[in-house]
């Protein structure tokens, strides 16, 4: 009846694709190589590798709770970019009334919204799995819609900013980096191997990554798929809640920053390939790497731009992302 | 001799209705004629609302065509919106050409944008999620392309020149001047029978085809990528006509009016409200959302002793917008249009 | 005469050999099954020559013309129709409309349309259903409706893809007879991959055996039945007396 291959087995993956690696390696070097004679300066450059590569492993951290979201519920999370927002305000918010140092709001801002995701999970998105994705797509979106609205109403337009205790700026590779800036990467790449370890290494890690594999099949093999819903969506929003708190000493928190870190956390999922978390961290240092070296590449346009267009080639050319889909 | 079926075969289900397109057309002739005398009655206040309304309609009239009955849901939909707002703000400003003939410039700009997005999402075989996703990626580049272009006058964007006397030829006239609702109202009106002739023609029945089962649509004979793109064309063009009508209404227009994402949610929220791939749902969802921007715009005005904190506060509209937007996607799927037919049907 | 002529249809996917060598001819008027086990190519082969999926070597030609890699619609037009193993209705569509939809494909008034396809809805005996949503037909009414999308464009070749499979055997005989007919009064030459054996001898002329991407034998029926070859294939191992 289907047309299952008979013969020879397929050849098994290699585990770590070296060739793709090093061909993506070898585009961001032109990139940088290119980007030196456009602005002519060894130092501009520099800075703007070193940032990017610190930038990226925050993007990295938000788009891991992104792509695994979308791994394991297969749904295209729109409201992530808003639940850091909440993380930004709810860090400015702690700071600014109890002079709680930042890093301290980090861990409450973390279980906060695991508990948020968890409950939105289970109330509102529950009643959705299952459905067109883009009945799915539109009621994140409308969750979207409503969180940061409410941040608009109940804080105001005005931008606020946390300050981190003891900042200063740091050498590194002969550019200058804010120490906010070197222990958000830190923060996020920490918090990006304790999410590589849960996974790979612990039971409901291993129960997660079935369900992402095959619903059906985790079920018939007694995993409370319900519950693994839950827990992986209270994951996904407790990393853009994390990542909200490690940057709010860099950005400025405005309701609408949250929706330039959702589509930036969007575009490194899908080159990162939906649903690959380690595929995400990389493409999420690969994407800060593009922002920053995009605008030296493109002068007087935005940063931003370049992401687009890195992400506008990848969609047509390899919309399987750079290191494909996993699960 | 024909092939006889068996006889211990369960009863057909109820016939299909033929879809009513003639019924539709005079529905829309009368409400067009039954709508005209409404500036005359409506307080000036009003005026302004009814406006909103058909503004969001006639550009969700647009999305509804390609995401809706053609199946490509488009989450960038700003973009043909935009492009009919600076098309008509560049040619008026700087070369002091009539709306009316920017308009018609910018549904062809508009369909031609549409035509190169939809050529290469479809060639390269991009569906769902990402097909939305190059949408919205095609949007917000051309938003940020226009912040930072001198030709478009950057972030500052254009205002239109007040005339000190009305002009239809520059589309201009006092504030709550009818005239502005009557074109409004003309223009819906013309993208309503537009879409229903297309529709109820080859193309259109070609079209939905294709979004119920390409593969087997193709295996028909129908060349699908042709009618993909020409339903994407005419969605566009639509759509522009509202940001270019947007731009004389308001008189102004910068890049994240028109490119922003707010402007793509403003186009799907009305059809998905009142019943997605449906002739009225735009329509009738727009009539609720807009008054709502209103009502809410009113309260936080003067809100209740409870809600004082909110006073002067942006952002309530929005939140209600949302909380709409799943309410109906959780319990009215088919949106309000939609439920409602289903109801009639089953009489 | 021949009307298809397949040559050297070959296919990979990802290093695997799906489809290998593959080449037959069928005359026209004339009944080719295809018949394998698991995993043969029957559907790949089947895909390749519909214009679904675009061969890695080989060629296929209609009635002299060379229609190797054409997109379905094309292969359409040069007179070559197919239908779906899983049932593919325009759901929101009336039986009607579906075939409507089919017969305007192929050019021709709206007006005229309508009414080719109430024609061609009687003559699969599908006039019962004419005017019921395709969505939630039962599984004979969703075959027959594949056939008469697949007859609106009136093809010369006919290409079915397990027209029998899900239904029972009262109705089975129906659609067998139905297929004759077509033979016989429309001219219309058939070529289906079929499991059901029964089928299979009752229609085919000639029966074309594929295993593991590659042609067996191509012969009458009766003869191919009987190969050892074939048998094993089949079961995997000596062949046994009773079959």
């Amino acid at each position: 009846m289907t047309s299952a291959p008979a013969a020879a087995p397929a050849r098994p993956r290699p585990p770590i694709p070296w060739g793709r690696a090093a061909s993506v390696l070898g585009v961001i070097v032109l990139a940088i190589v290119l980007a030196y004679v456009q602005s002519g300066s060894g130092i501009v450059v520099s800075q703007a590798v070193v940032t990017g590569i610190l930038v990226g492993g925050v993007y990295g951290l938000v788009a891991m709770g992104l792509t695994l979201i979308f791994g394991v519920l297969d749904i295209v999370n729109f409201a992530h970019g808003a639940f850091l927002a909440l993380a930004l305000f709810a860090t400015y918010w702690l700071v600014a009334s109890t002079g709680m140092h930042p890093y301290l709001a980090l861990g409450i801002c973390t279980v906060v919204m695991f508990a948020l995701g968890a409950l939105v999970q289970r109330g509102i998105l529950a009643g959705a799995m299952g459905r067109p994705l883009e009945n799915q797509l539109l009621i994140t979106l409308g969750l979207a819609m409503i969180i940061e609205n409410a941040l608009l109403m109940f804080f105001g337009a005005d931008p606020r900013s946390v300050a981190l205790p003891g900042d200063r700026g740091v050498p590194i590779l002969g550019a200058v980096a804010d120490l906010s800036r070197i222990l958000a990467f830190a923060g996020a790449i920490v918090l990006a191997g304790l999410l590589f370890l849960l996974l790979q290494r612990t039971r409901m890690g291993t129960a997660i990554r079935a369900v992402a594999a095959n619903h059906a099949g985790a079920e018939l093999v007694g995993i409370d798929t319900r519950r693994i819903y839950m827990l992986t969506f209270a994951i996904g929003t407790a990393c853009a809640g994390a990542a909200g708190a490690l940057v709010a000493p860099l950005v400025t928190i405005e309701p609408t920053t949250g929706a330039q870190f959702n589509i930036i956390a969007f575009v490194v999922v899908v080159l990162g390939g939906m649903g690959n978390v380690v595929g995400a961290l990389l493409s999420g240092l690969v994407i800060g790497l593009a922002e920053q070296v995009g605008g030296l590449l493109l002068p007087g346009q935005s940063p931003l731009l370049s992401v687009f267009i890195v992400f506008v080639l990848v969609l047509f050319l390899r919309p399987q992302g750079l290191f494909g889909r996993s699960g | 001799m024909t092939a006889q079926t068996t006889t211990r075969e369960p009863a057909p289900p109820a016939a299909l209705p033929r879809q009513p397109w003639n019924r539709h057309l005079a529905v829309v002739a009368v409400l067009a004629v039954l709508l005209v005398p409404l500036p005359l009655v409506l307080p000036g206040a009003q005026e302004a609302v009814v406006v909103r309304v058909l503004i969001f309609a006639l550009l969700s009239i647009g999305w509804n065509i390609m995401s809706g009955f053609g199946g490509m849901f488009s989450f960038g939909h700003a973009a043909y919106f935009g492009l009919g707002a600076y098309t008509t703000a560049w040619l008026l400003v700087e070369r002091d050409v009539s709306p009316w003939i920017g308009m018609a410039v910018g549904m062809v700009v508009a369909a031609v944008f549409a035509v190169v997005v939809g050529f290469l999402a479809l060639r390269y075989k991009l569906r769902g999620a990402y097909f939305a996703l190059a949408t919205f990626a095609f949007a917000e580049m051309l938003r940020l392309w226009a912040t930072n272009s001198d030709f478009v006058n950057r972030a500052e964007g254009y205002h239109v020149p007040l005339l000190p006397e009305n002009s239809w030829w520059y589309m201009q006239f006092e504030p709550g001047s009818p005239n502005y609702f009557w074109i409004a109202l003309a223009l819906t009106v013309a993208a309503l029978v537009v879409s229903i002739l297309f529709l109820r023609s080859r193309a259109g029945q070609f079209t939905l085809a294709a979004r119920d089962d390409e593969e087997a649509a193709a295996s028909i004979g129908i060349p699908v990528m042709r009618y993909k793109l020409m339903t994407m064309a005419l969605a566009g063009a639509i759509s522009s006509v509202a940001g270019a009508f947007y731009v004389q209404y308001y008189l102004f227009i910068d890049p994240d009016l028109a490119f922003g994402s707010s402007q793509s949610i403003q186009a799907i929220l009305p059809a998905v409200i009142g019943g997605v791939a449906t002739i009225w749902g735009p329509v009738i969802g727009a009539a609720v959302l807009g008054p709502l921007s209103d009502v809410t715009a009113t309260v936080l005005r003067n809100p209740p002793p409870f809600l004082e904190f909110l006073q002067g506060r942006g952002g309530l509209d929005v939140i209600l917008y949302g909380l709409l937007l799943i309410v109906i996607i959780l319990l009215l799927p088919k949106g309000i249009y939609g439920a409602l037919r289903d109801r009639w049907s089953r009489r | 005469m021949t009307l298809l002529r397949v040559d050297g249809l070959t296919k990979s996917f990802k290093g695997l050999r799906a489809v290998d060598d593959v080449g037959f001819e069928v005359g026209e008027g004339a009944i080719l099954g295809i018949i394998g086990p698991n995993g043969a190519g029957k559907t790949t082969t089947f895909n390749l020559v519909a214009g679904a999926l675009a061969p890695d070597a080989g060629t296929v030609h209609l009635d002299g013309t060379n229609i190797t890699g054409r997109p379905p619609h094309r292969v359409l037009a040069a007179g070559m129709a197919r239908t779906f193993q899983l049932m593919r209705p325009f759901y929101s569509m009336s039986v009607l409309e579906n075939v409507t939809i089919a017969v305007l494909a192929g050019g021709g008034s709206r007006r005229t349309a309508r009414t080719t396809a109430a024609e061609v809805i009687e003559r699969v005996g599908l006039a019962r259903w004419r005017d019921s949503p395709s969505e939630g037909l039962p599984t004979a009414a969703l075959k027959r409706l594949e056939l008469a999308r697949a007859l609106a464009s009136r093809p010369r070749v006919l290409l079915l893809d397990e027209v029998l499979a899900g239904l029972v055997p009262a109705e089975r005989e129906p659609v067998m007879d139905l297929l004759d007919e077509l033979r016989t009064t429309d001219g219309v030459t058939l070529v289906f991959v079929e499991h059901i054996m029964a089928a299979v001898m009752r229609l085919s002329d000639s029966v074309l055996v594929l295993d593991l991407g590659r042609v067996l034998t191509h012969g009458a029926p009766e003869e191919v039945t009987r190969d050892p070859r074939v048998i094993e294939a089949y079961l995997g191992e000596e062949p046994d007396a009773d079959r």
